[in-house]
């Protein structure tokens, strides 16, 4: 089999506070290979963030590994990083604090290339932020707006023409779409979608919405309290879910088709537990409805059950 | 039966400052029933939230201003009331959830003095025990535990905040309430959590809701009709059932549900809408939506389309002018000055 674009051993991220460890990200594993798109899922404070700035090394990790091409970035230094950092680019969720309000369009889009001094000749790297701002579906005349007088959808595509100024194999897409209306969610997705078929992109788009999740991804990871909890196909997730968290988050997505109508006596009580020094056990048996004894006697490994599809419960 | 409880009639609000205008609502005609939700779906932008605030006439001061139309609750005329008669209707009549509930409680007060504040205000017969007992029993009612009354909102969770606004605003049973996107800043299982609560409230205390939204998914599970709207006019409105399993739609609503993507089937593609929505201080001739709409004709760059009625179903489209076949009536009151 082919190395993996990018693989995560063992890899935990805890950040200190007075009361103790953060378990943010907590013994991730996980693969991508290249091509494709893998979604994270899980509601806020489940650590998804963190995951997708942890293997960009934007936080460096407390323990584990992280491999690109097979070799462990986290052993890198400055140079080396900065040289990979053009391979690994990421998308931030919110559009309107992710750029600086000072620059123009064309000096946003510029500035990794300035960074890394991949074109050094002022009328190339004119030409090249043209190039990126039609990729990406931005109007020419906008080269020297600034970020504040342009709409959501547009300060997105931004942010997207930034992450592929360097020619990136890897984008780590943070909720890209979550501060967008619908018909421009849309818009941006189909144009993500266009540029991974065009350039052989590589994504790991972390949301919280399972539709969009869905749509995207070839394979899920659904985190809960910085744990993987499942991962398999997205069409086997959704057609099977096993992991009784999954199930409850499948159940509570508001579907807008009216034979579907939820089943509201399917909702799980309570809330997202504190990840602050977690007791042994499963993170999710507080609120499971098919807890058992066994459940908080010790953690829970995730386990293959059937071809693809890894599950962390007690139940399997 | 029906009963009507809320009426809006032509209904349009600007925002005016030194340097422009801008037209957040145009036109707008809305009835609600007794006991009935109502569900308000649109975009950033379309006007949703300053119709609510025109209700309960929160519109900012020097800004905003309601430029003719009327709305009336019952026999009163809201437009024409005084601020004196507004603040005794305010949490009382007509209550708001507010869509940031990290922002819509003031962090210095206890969430029990808080939602003690309403019924200082509305219920001047009460004592202070048996203010102390219904704050008790409303916090019951949406599913905290009374002692938690004397914590201060920071000591809650975003849906237990949620929870602590919906109190508030259920404190005096209020005919009306005016929910502006209540579960958008909060995850799916405790936005589950909460759409039943509020659905469970509605029915126990007969409540009329005016259910602000994106979110057509949270439409399909809470409300009863539904009103699309685009550029500060209602382009469709409908029982849930017209709105989901019809078959005639406005080009826009075809547009909104095509860049839903869908979890029970597999596309590779969305059919998003083309382009942005039009620009409020210059408005727009004709049909607003007529520069992105793949359907257009020459009629809509002109002519303002009438509401075109089907039952319980309308839409503001030329499209479906003329009845084509269909029992299609032209409603006169509806818009006027289209020809």
């Amino acid at each position: 089999m082919s190395v993996p674009l990018i693989e995560t051993k063992g890899l935990k991220k805890y950040f200190k506070t007075p009361k103790g460890d953060l378990h943010a990200v907590d013994d991730v594993n996980l693969k991508i290979e290249k091509g494709k798109t893998l979604g994270v899922v899980g509601e806020s404070g489940c650590g998804k963030s963190t995951l997708g700035r942890t293997i960009l090394r934007l936080v460096e990790p407390t323990a584990g590994e992280v491999l690109y091409n097979g070799k462990n970035i986290l052993d890198y230094g400055k140079k080396q990083m900065l040289e990979v950092r053009k391979d690994l680019q990421i998308i931030f969720q919110d559009p309107y604090s992710s750029l600086n309000p000072r620059l123009t369009v064309s000096e946003i889009i510029a500035e990794p290339i300035k960074v890394c001094r991949t074109i050094t000749d002022k009328a190339a790297l004119d030409d090249k932020v043209y190039e990126l701002m039609e990729t990406v579906g931005l109007a020419e005349r906008l080269v020297n707006s600034y970020p504040h007088e342009l709409d959501g959808g547009r300060r997105q595509r931004i942010g997207v023409a930034r992450a592929l100024a360097l020619g990136p194999q890897f984008i780590v897409c943070d909720e890209p779409v979550s501060a967008l209306d619908v018909s421009i969610q849309a818009q941006i997705l189909n144009l993500m979608m266009d540029l991974q078929d065009d350039r052989g992109l590589t994504y790991m788009f972390i949301t919280h919405d399972l539709s969009v999740v869905k749509h995207i991804s070839q394979e899920i990871v659904v985190m809960y309290l910085g744990q993987c909890v499942e991962r398999a196909s997205s069409e086997e997730l959704f057609r099977k879910p096993l992991h009784p968290y999954t199930q409850a988050l499948l159940d509570a997505v508001p579907v807008p088709n009216l034979r579907h109508k939820q089943q509201l006596t399917g909702i799980i009580k309570g809330e997202i537990t504190s990840p602050i020094n977690p007791k042994p056990g499963c993170r999710f048996a507080a609120r499971c409805p098919k807890v058992t004894a066994s459940c908080t006697k010790e953690d829970i490994q995730l386990r293959e059950i059937a071809g693809g599809h890894y599950v962390a419960c007690a139940l399997y | 039966m029906t009963e009507k409880l809320l009426e809006i009639k032509d209904l349009s609000v600007i925002y005016k400052t030194d340097e422009e205008t801008v037209y957040a609502v145009n036109d707008l005609n809305l009835t609600l029933n007794k006991g009935e939700t109502l569900g308000l779906v649109g975009e950033t932008g379309a006007g949703k939230t300053t119709t609510a605030l025109s209700i309960m006439r929160l519109l900012p001061d020097r800004t905003g201003r309601i430029t003719r139309g009327c709305i009336t609750l019952g026999d009163l005329d809201i437009t024409r009331a005084s601020e004196a008669d507004m603040r005794l209707i305010r949490g009382n009549g007509i209550s708001m959830v507010f869509q940031d509930p990290m922002t819509s409680l003031n962090p210095i007060l206890t969430v029990g003095e808080q939602i003690a504040e309403v019924l200082q205000l509305h219920r001047l017969d009460m004592s202070p025990e048996q203010k102390e007992k219904r704050v008790d029993e409303i916090l019951e009612m949406v599913g905290l535990p009374a002692d938690r009354k004397h914590e201060y909102p920071h000591q809650f969770s975003g849906g237990m905040k949620q929870r602590v606004v919906i109190a508030i605003a259920l404190a005096c049973e209020p005919q009306l309430i005016l929910a502006d996107e209540p579960t958008t800043a909060l995850d799916v299982t405790i936005q589950a959590q909460i759409l039943k609560l509020m659905k469970e409230l509605k029915q126990r205390l007969n409540t009329a809701m005016l259910f602000i939204t994106h979110d057509l998914g949270v439409v399909a599970q809470i409300c009863d009709r539904v009103a699309i709207m685009y550029a500060g006019e209602i382009i469709e409105i409908g029982t849930t059932d017209n709105i989901f399993e019809g078959k005639k739609h406005h080009p826009y609503t075809v547009g909104l549900f095509g860049s839903i993507p869908d979890m029970t089937k597999a596309t590779r593609r969305l059919n998003p809408i083309e382009g942005l929505m039009p620009d409020p201080t210059a408005p727009l001739g004709g049909c607003k939506f007529h520069p992105r709409c793949p359907q257009c004709m020459e009629i809509c760059k002109t002519a303002k389309p009438l509401n075109i009625i089907d039952g319980t179903h309308a839409i503001g489209c030329h499209l479906f002018a003329g009845g084509a076949g269909h029992d299609a009536r032209i409603n006169l009151e509806s818009t006027g000055g289209a020809e």
